[in-house]
């Protein structure tokens, strides 16, 4: 769908402006919106450039830089902790080689931190795109990662 | 409509989704239509039974028995002990109301033996995505008795302050208060919000409910929005709980195809919509007042209180 399509499916009422830079940015291989899209949305709803953008900062979902196909969210809270996220972190920072935050050459993924995904039935969890993966150790993850770089 | 022999289902939760709770249903749909069965089982997702870390649990009713750690070795065995020949697979793990292998079953053990579930009683009887179910189960009683009994607004918040029931915010204020505050306010539009925004580590009950009942959420809005007199309701539900967004989506959808929600309710004078709020991933929108400055679409910033959200709230 393009922006112009997507912005038509909402009122002109700036309470949408959450749902529409989700849309917009659900809408890209890249999961990123750009100056331009910051720029029509703010006229579309009749607000201020500067105030699209603080709210696009504020939010961590987000991002104004091209990220990744998959985008990965390590879970920071203290279960997750407790059960070696440390180690779960250290592993994915060695095995993309890339550092929070990044996106890896190839475009294919974007290593980023979370709050608590819900799962501490499950921790150490990650969450990739919109699906969680839990009872994480060093195997498993190299399984989880292998399989996302096979999919394409 | 065809009356099936049997139910089985699959709760899913986080842990079940570990263990590969959808490969296991897929085999078994396979299975069960190689038997040509497919007219007497059904095979339902529903939601989490409140066990974690058993692997993939089945619940097979009438009989409710439930098996533990199901893989695809033990599936056949199942079926062939149970779905077949109508008795339990007693080298599964298994617990049937009395007993779990042969000890007491997990209904009876711990914590869970004296508890009573009150939110969460239809969450693993049922398709959270099917209002069909809910109302057979007795979901949505509430809102006809208040609108078949022509219950007045106050006298629901009478009830709520009678029954003593609190928030669940930390501080414990009574809800019927609370609601009586908004009743009282002054303002001709009123809103009513369902903070959905949970992030606290170790501390997720508004998942459970979203996904294993949404309609209960949708049926205590409408109440709670009657008794104050609000036009509107939001559910603001934090962006990275995909499924939770989705259930409750279908679920307003649904009641209002039923005329529980929209315009004159049961043909009634009432009208209440609902409306999703997404959030974008910001913690500090779980505080209320912040919350009410995502819904508006601005940066999530605490407001100084007072005036309350009780009395001063969105827009």
């Amino acid at each position: 769908m393009s922006r112009e399509e997507i912005l038509k499916k909402y009122d002109q009422t700036s309470d949408n402006l959450l749902a529409i830079l989700h849309d917009i940015q659900d809408s890209k291989d890249e999961h990123y919106l750009t100056k331009e899209d910051l720029k029509k949305v703010s006229d579309y709803l009749g607000l201020t450039y500067s105030f699209v953008h603080g709210v696009v900062t504020f939010y961590s979902m987000f991002s104004l830089k091209p990220r990744g196909k998959n985008i990965i969210r390590v879970c920071q809270s203290p279960p997750c902790h407790l059960m070696g996220s440390t180690t779960i972190s250290k592993e994915l920072i060695k095995i993309l080689g890339i550092k929070f935050g990044e996106t890896t050459e190839d475009g294919l993924f974007t290593l980023e931190i979370t709050s608590c995904l819900g799962v501490c039935g499950v921790a150490p969890a990650i969450m990739i795109n919109d699906q969680v993966f839990g009872n994480l150790n060093t195997d498993r993850l190299y399984e989880v990662i292998e399989e996302k770089r096979r999919v394409k | 409509m065809s009356i099936y022999r049997a139910h089985i289902l699959f709760p899913i939760d986080e842990g079940t989704i570990q263990s590969g709770v959808f490969e296991i249903k897929r085999e078994l749909e396979e299975k069960i239509e190689e038997q040509n069965l497919n007219k007497e089982i059904k095979v339902l997702e529903t939601g989490t039974i409140g066990v974690i870390g058993k692997g993939v649990i089945i619940v097979i009713y009438p009989d409710n028995v439930t098996y533990y750690n199901v893989n695809k070795t033990n599936l056949d065995n199942i079926i062939q002990e149970h779905i077949i020949k109508g008795r339990i697979a007693k080298r599964v793990e298994h617990s049937t109301e009395k007993y779990i292998s042969g000890k007491k079953g997990y209904q009876n053990v711990g914590l869970t033996r004296e508890q009573q579930r009150i939110v969460l009683d239809k969450c693993w009887k049922i398709d959270p995505e099917s209002i069909d179910e809910v109302l057979a189960a007795g979901g949505y009683r509430g809102v006809e008795k208040i609108f078949s009994e022509s219950i007045s607004p106050e006298s629901v918040i009478e009830e709520i302050k009678n029954s003593g029931l609190r928030g669940r915010g930390g501080a414990g204020f009574p809800t019927g208060l609370k609601w009586s505050f908004t009743r009282a306010a002054k303002g001709e539009e009123k809103f009513m919000i369902c903070n959905a925004d949970e992030g606290e580590p170790g501390t997720f009950k508004d998942r459970l409910i979203m996904e294993g009942d949404p309609h209960k959420l949708v049926e205590a809005m409408i109440i709670a929005g009657y008794a104050v007199g609000a036009i509107k309701g939001y559910i603001y539900i934090r962006g990275e709980y995909e499924l939770s967004i989705k259930r409750i989506q279908k679920a307003i959808d649904q009641a209002l195809e039923y005329n529980l929600l929209g315009k004159n309710i049961l043909e009634t004078d009432f009208s209440f919509d609902l409306e999703i709020k997404k959030g974008a991933g910001a913690y500090v929108c779980g505080e209320e007042t912040a919350l009410i400055d995502s819904i508006e679409g601005k940066r999530g910033y605490p407001r100084i209180k007072p005036p309350y959200p009780a009395n001063k709230g969105l827009w």
